[in-house]
């Protein structure tokens, strides 16, 4: 390179991205401005006040809300974790009969929404229903009332019920991290006389434990945000209680407070959960060769399967097998409704605008963290991220008032300069729904892409940059393109998470929009869910090609 | 790869503008509504079929006067349908609804079902009943004040306590007895319950005939909705498994909630409204509530579906519907300090 060319690039870089406050980092920090929307104007509504609400809440409410959350968070995260860690683990190390397809199959319950399954199981283990029915006929007794079991309306089914929903966020990241770890340290432990268990108990499971609790946030935020399956369920849990503070009691303020009060604790979750990580970070040796899988035979491979395939029918089969029976039923009982095929459409389009926009901002997020790499540009991904944290029926009622505003102060130019209304432009238009998707969801393509960062050595910058290439080169020609696996995945789950979306949905969406997950609801609410049963198999059908692709991509690149 | 993104950015915004794509210079009214759509539906189609116009609706179960709250001068909405009295008032306490002179409304709907001031009017009626398994013997009278009998105990179904029609029914037992007497029944209630308290009213039924449970509560429609095979061959089985009791309060009647609905403030098409308004308590219209979704209609003289004058005449509670609403707050309180729903 010339002197004159790297002059002249180096001036081009001054002048276009100075280091200090680079224009993606100001495009980042409004992105994260806008990530922060909800939250500031849930502190505006929450400073209206709520009368005398506090004592009666601190003595009649929280204390069973905070106990009712805590023992669901608590029973999530042991249940997820059990279910998923040995899985991930047979499937990444062990070969057995159907490892290939087990290896996906085990994502498929991401398709399903929490309060599908939960609907389908209270239909499936009633004591008017199969499983019930086989048990009295095997017994001999011929009246549903000579046989009690157990309810699904408890905090055990609820646990069972968001468990074997859940799971697979802590498989996808055990798995991803028993596919890297390398053969040389569990061969060591081998060599030196540990058995297949010790070495999975005192290698595998500490190298991969910063992974699992990462997976395991992530179920953790997804049950504190549940509100379909726990309030169907019977669940008082915090999430409820802010709900119903604010539908029952008219008093949104007082919603609000429960809320910030519940971020606040989430925020807290977080930072233990990044400190934790920190603290135990091992380096990846990426040339180190993966290992070798272990062929289990008889026994062993039997119990594999069986251990394999047994969350994936939980999770998948069942709620699948009873939600195709119920659709085949209904299309007999009431005939098959073009409507469907309308809100299938509107649930695919809403979601695909608001991946594209979660994807866009979330780049514009990571790419400013690597390129400026100041505090500020972290501190910008961290609130960017803050979105999942919020459960959405609390982060709708935020959006609602900032958008409406902005759309009526839009209107009243309109109508001042030009004569004419442009309505409500933002809200109106289902923009709203598709801004509270990508706020919402944010935090998928951030940590993705901060992951998929995390790989790539800075001396691949300091490499492309030495043979002249700009800041903004290096992200087109180098970041970009190996970022793609981290983008596709991040893409996927945003997408199925769309789709899925139920309490913004309900909130922000325009006059005369029916997706699939609102039309379920408004016949869940009315205790017709099986006239939702078609909708319901749709969202999963939907939900399905992206889950593969999911996983093919997240084991593409862990190799 | 940004390109290809924000083109499909563009993309999904053009889609988008297509899924707002609606009726243009026709004459339209824009409808929000805490209703599930499917009830509604039969008033807004007989509604275009009769006048030409359109209605645009959108199910807004939870945040209705928030949403038309915030979207301020610019709201299309322009009429506001809810269930219960209490969220109807919530509605018009919360300032977003605007006062509708009506002789056609006066006419029709009695004066303890609407505004004094014309902000808000009931359009149909629902009881909250009993279901009563079918083995036991049919009780010549049942009070509400009976569910909380030790002799029910873990023989009780119900949902939420904190849902809308259990707040009336607990709003409307303080108007009757008094916060202290309110608070000893849903403790009583609350002991008797066989399972969690959640779940809709039709899971009441289900629940009674699978042996969960010998009595539950339910809102009087869904009999005849279960009964008639309208939700399906299950259904039908649910409500013909048990056995229907109208309860009264003692010294009073049986408890009643209303549907209705209020003019928005800001609405653009109010002469639609008001126009939607009057067909829904036409004779035609009460008819409808009445044969399709099983209610009782506000119309003096009109007609209740067979199924539903099955159950035996309707002796309505005495007290009046702004006292409930207005004791909701108080009824939920307690709903919670009792745990109700823990």
């Amino acid at each position: 390179m010339t002197d004159l060319a790297l002059r002249r690039s180096s001036r081009r870089r001054a002048h276009f991205l100075p280091r200090r406050g680079s224009a993606i980092l100001l495009v980042s920090g409004g992105v994260a401005l806008l990530a922060l929307l909800p939250v500031l104007a849930l502190v505006e509504i929450a400073a209206q006040g709520s009368g005398d609400l506090w004592p009666h809440l601190i003595e009649n409410v929280l204390p069973e809300a905070v106990r009712q959350t805590l023992m669901l968070l608590v029973g999530v995260g042991m249940a997820t974790v059990l279910i998923a860690v040995p899985c991930a683990w047979l499937v990444s190390t062990c070969d057995f009969p159907g490892r290939r397809m087990l290896d996906w199959a085990l994502l498929l319950p991401l398709a399903v929404p929490s309060y599908i399954v939960a609907y389908s199981y209270l239909d499936v283990l009633h004591p008017l229903g199969p499983v019930q029915s086989a048990i009295r006929f095997m017994l001999g007794i011929s009246s549903p009332r000579g046989l009690r079991l157990p309810d699904l309306r408890s905090t055990g089914g609820c646990i069972f019920v968001l468990s074997v929903v859940l799971y697979p966020y802590v498989y996808l990241s055990a798995r991803a991290s028993f596919l890297v770890q390398s053969a040389a340290a569990l061969d060591v432990a081998r060599t030196l006389g540990a058995g297949p268990l010790r070495t999975f108990v005192r290698i595998a499971m500490p190298l991969a434990r910063p992974a699992i609790v990462a997976g395991v946030t992530l179920a953790l935020l997804e049950t504190l945000g549940d509100i379909g399956a726990s309030e169907f369920l019977g669940m008082r849990t915090l999430t409820v209680s802010i709900y119903t503070t604010w539908v029952n009691r008219s008093n949104l303020p007082g919603a609000a407070q429960i809320a910030l009060v519940m971020l606040a604790l989430v925020l807290l979750l977080i930072v233990a959960e990044r400190s934790a990580r920190r603290s135990r970070r091992f380096v990846a040796t990426g040339s180190a060769k993966p290992q070798a899988p272990t062929r289990l035979n008889g026994l062993a491979a039997m119990g594999a399967v069986l251990l394999c395939t047994l969350p994936v029918l939980l999770g998948f089969g069942v709620p699948l097998a009873h939600l195709l029976n119920a659709t085949i039923q209904r299309v007999e009982f009431s005939g098959f409704s073009m409507d469907v095929l309308r809100e299938a459409r509107n649930s695919a389009v809403l979601a695909l605008a608001g991946t594209a926009l979660a994807l866009l901002l979330g780049l514009i997020v990571s790419v400013a963290q690597r390129l400026d790499r100041s505090r500020l540009g972290t501190a910008f991904a961290r609130i960017a991220s803050l979105g999942y944290a919020v459960p959405g029926t609390v982060l709708a009622i935020g959006l609602l008032t900032p958008f409406a505003a902005f759309d009526n102060f839009l209107d009243s130019l309109a109508r001042q300069f030009a004569g004419v209304s442009t309505g409500l432009l933002i809200s109106g238009s289902g923009g709203a729904l598709v801004i509270a998707y990508a706020i919402r969801f944010l935090t998928i393509p951030v940590g993705g892409v901060e992951a998929g960062y995390a790989k790539l050595s800075p001396h691949l910058d300091m490499a492309a940059r030495s043979l002249g290439s700009t800041r903004t080169g290096v992200v087109r020609t180098v970041h970009l393109p190996l970022l793609r696996p981290a983008l596709a995945t991040a893409a996927l789950i945003v997408f199925v998470d769309g789709m899925k979306e139920l309490p913004a949905t309900l909130l922000l969406r325009p006059l005369g929009v029916e997706t699939l997950a609102t039309h379920i609801y408004a016949e869940a609410a009315r205790s017709t869910y099986e006239d939702g049963a078609l909708a319901a198999l749709l969202i999963v059908i939907v939900g399905l090609l992206p889950v593969i692709l999911l996983a093919r991509i997240s084991r593409a690149s862990a190799r | 790869m940004a390109r290809s993104m924000a083109k499909t950015l563009l993309l999904a915004a053009g889609a988008m503008t297509l899924l707002g794509a609606s009726a243009s210079a026709q004459q339209v009214v824009n409808v929000y509504t805490t209703r599930e759509p499917a009830l509604a539906a039969p008033l807004f189609e007989a509604f275009t079929k009769a006048t030409g116009i359109t209605v645009n609706s959108v199910f807004v179960k939870d945040g209705l006067p928030e949403r038309v709250k915030a979207e301020g001068a610019a709201s299309p909405a322009d009429l506001l349908m809810t269930v219960d009295v209490g969220n109807l008032l919530d509605v018009v306490d919360s300032g977003v609804t605007q006062p509708v002179d009506s002789a056609v409304l006066s006419k029709a709907i009695p004066a303890n079902l609407r505004d004094p001031a014309g902000n808000w009017f009931a359009l149909s009626m629902r009881a909250r009943l009993i279901f009563e398994a079918k083995d036991l013997p049919k009780p010549a009278s049942f009070t509400y004040e009976e569910l909380a009998d030790p002799k029910w105990k873990g023989k009780v179904c119900i949902r939420s306590g904190q849902h809308p029609y259990n707040i009336g029914l607990t709003a409307a037992y303080i108007v009757h007895h008094g916060e202290e007497k309110t608070e000893a029944w849903l403790r009583g209630l609350k002991a008797n319950l066989a399972r969690k308290a959640t779940g809709g009213d039709r899971e009441g039924a289900r629940d009674v005939l699978g042996g969960i449970c010998d009595v539950a509560v339910s809102n009087s429609y869904y009999v005849g909705l279960m009964r008639t095979g309208k939700g399906g061959p299950e259904q039908q089985k649910w409500g013909d498994g048990v056995q229907v009791v109208l309860p009264v309060f003692e010294g009073g009647g049986t408890h009643v909630n209303v549907s209705g609905a209020a003019v928005a403030k800001n609405a653009p098409n109010k002469a639609n409204a008001i126009k939607l308004l009057e067909f829904a308590v036409s004779p035609e219209m009460q008819a409808v509530y009445a044969e399709q979704n099983m209610e009782y209609p506000v119309l003096a003289g009109a007609k209740v579906a067979p199924v539903i004058a099955e159950l035996g005449p309707l002796k309505i509670d005495t007290v009046s519907l702004v006292d409930v609403a207005k004791a909701r707050k108080k009824a939920s309180e307690l709903v919670d300090k009792v745990g109700f729903d823990n």
